[in-house]
């Protein structure tokens, strides 16, 4: 991959000139979602747009020190991140790409989180705090599963590298590793049943407790990248091949949206889970079949 | 410049957000503002998302006559809210301290601690009142700058009565 193909990888599609108009659409299809399905009319279509214009021109409060610095730089880093995975994601075909660049991919994908974790710590407010633990506690419980299911297909295909693993055709082994990584979107993405980090109701906004103007707008923004870059991972390994770039473009645009569509229709039909059911969900109920996933793809390895 | 200065004022009137704060409620009025964003009111059309911290809030919607022990809350809750911001007075309460004016437990009207921007009344007002209240806070709160002067009191109509 060179420079170039880099730069527009990053800058244009499916980097940052697609996907935050997409990660906005992203957000409004969810609430839209929740409010069809609870009877609503629901937000106009260009309400998350509004919320980002009008949270950039807000004030913020003053904040001092390396704690405020800290502050402000989490919101930064979780959005550069989540802005590098969707420019990794291997859409177009013979777009470029290196050896192992999923895993810097699964990298980038976590960086959100951790900055999640750092930035209630460092908001020394309670409910940050609190939803800090939370979203640790979850982070350590889906990840397994999440990274199993990845190791699983990356090691049936023999690659790291994203866009040969994109390219080959789907077997019964790889949907098992997709539906394994689609169980653990929603904690993830923080919506219901595993909202628990940031559980109004309960602990306000969790992490985001102290955050306000454009810090918020840059956390709202770096959770519908995170949407984009997540649905879209599902979509690359999900999509057949095409030669032509604007059908790849197309089916990667629909999957994603039909991914959205699902996870929020999950979300606005549960309620939910207490932390211990949470975790106990994902490491008894979900790991056997990510255990099931990685022994079989290393099984086949040997076997060929 | 002008043209940005144009968006936020029509993202301002889109967005409102709002923080919820009981100041002595009977809870009457708080029951109305949670109806205001149910199925049967939906005021997420208008883009209203009730937050649960102030820090987020544009718009602080307050019910109660204020209580002594809620004055302390109030000045914190209001001094939390980054600016620029709204306050709506929802019900009679905060207006007038309604039934409860010349008690010793009572320190209002709400006017008294904090600049009122929309008042709502009713006991309690009607949610299509309170979502009024809110989109005219909203309205102000476009036009309003980081730090304003105390802007001019409007009041929400209160909407008749329909038939049942």
């Amino acid at each position: 991959m060179n420079l170039i193909t880099a730069l527009a990888r990053l800058l244009i599609f499916p980097g940052l000139l697609f996907a935050v108009p997409a990660a906005w659409f992203f957000l409004w299809v969810e609430r839209k979602t929740v409010a069809l399905m609870q009877g609503r009319v629901g937000p106009p279509f260009m309400q998350p747009f509004f919320d980002f214009v009008k949270l950039t021109a807000k004030s913020t409060p003053p904040r001092s020190g390396i704690a405020g610095a800290l502050m402000r730089s989490w919101p930064l880093i979780a959005l550069a991140s989540a802005a590098g995975a969707v420019g990794l994601l291997p859409v177009l075909p013979s777009s470029g790409g290196f050896e192992g660049d999923l895993i810097l991919l699964l990298a980038l994908l976590e960086m959100p989180s951790m900055c999640i974790i750092a930035a209630g710590f460092s908001s020394r407010s309670i409910f940050g705090e609190i939803g800090s633990a939370r979203e640790a506690a979850l982070s350590v419980s889906y990840n397994i599963v999440f990274l199993l299911a990845i190791v699983s297909i990356a090691a049936s295909q023999h690659t790291f590298r994203l866009e040969a693993l994109a390219a080959l055709p789907a077997s019964p082994l790889r949907l098992l590793g997709i539906v394994a990584i689609i169980v653990c979107l929603p904690a993830k993405l923080h919506i219901n049943p595993f909202s628990l980090p940031n559980a109004e109701q309960e602990i306000y906004a969790g992490p985001m407790t102290e955050y306000a103007g454009p810090e918020l707008a840059m956390w709202e923004l770096s959770h519908g990248l995170e949407w984009v870059a997540a649905t879209g991972l599902v979509a690359t390994l999900l999509a057949p091949h095409f030669g032509a770039w604007w059908l790849a473009a197309l089916v990667f645009v629909a999957l994603s949206f039909a991914i959205v569509l699902l996870l929020s229709a999950v979300a606005a039909a549960t309620a939910r889970l207490a932390i211990d059911t949470s975790v106990r969900f994902y490491w008894q109920c979900t790991l056997i079949f990510a255990v099931l996933a990685i022994s079989s793809a290393l099984f086949m390895r040997y076997r060929l | 410049m002008k043209l940005w200065r144009q968006l936020v004022c029509l993202a301002r009137r889109r967005s409102p957000w709002l923080f919820h704060m009981n100041a002595g409620s009977c809870n009457g009025c708080d029951i109305e503002l949670v109806a205001a964003l149910s199925p049967r009111y939906d005021a997420e059309q208008l883009g209203v998302r009730l937050e649960g911290s102030p820090r987020h809030a544009d718009i602080i919607c307050i019910t109660g006559p204020v209580t002594k022990n809620a004055v302390g809350a109030i000045h914190t809750v209001y001094g939390q809210v980054c600016g620029p911001k709204a306050v709506v007075a929802i019900g009679s309460c905060p207006a007038t301290t309604n039934v409860f004016i010349d008690s010793r437990t009572i320190d209002g009207p709400l006017e008294k601690h904090i600049p009122v921007d929309v008042f709502v009344p009713g006991c309690p007002p009607r949610p299509d009142a309170i979502i009024q209240g809110v989109a005219k806070a909203a309205a102000i709160l476009a036009e309003r700058g980081l730090n304003p002067p105390k802007a001019t009191v409007a009041i929400a109509a209160t909407v008749a009565e329909e038939q049942p």
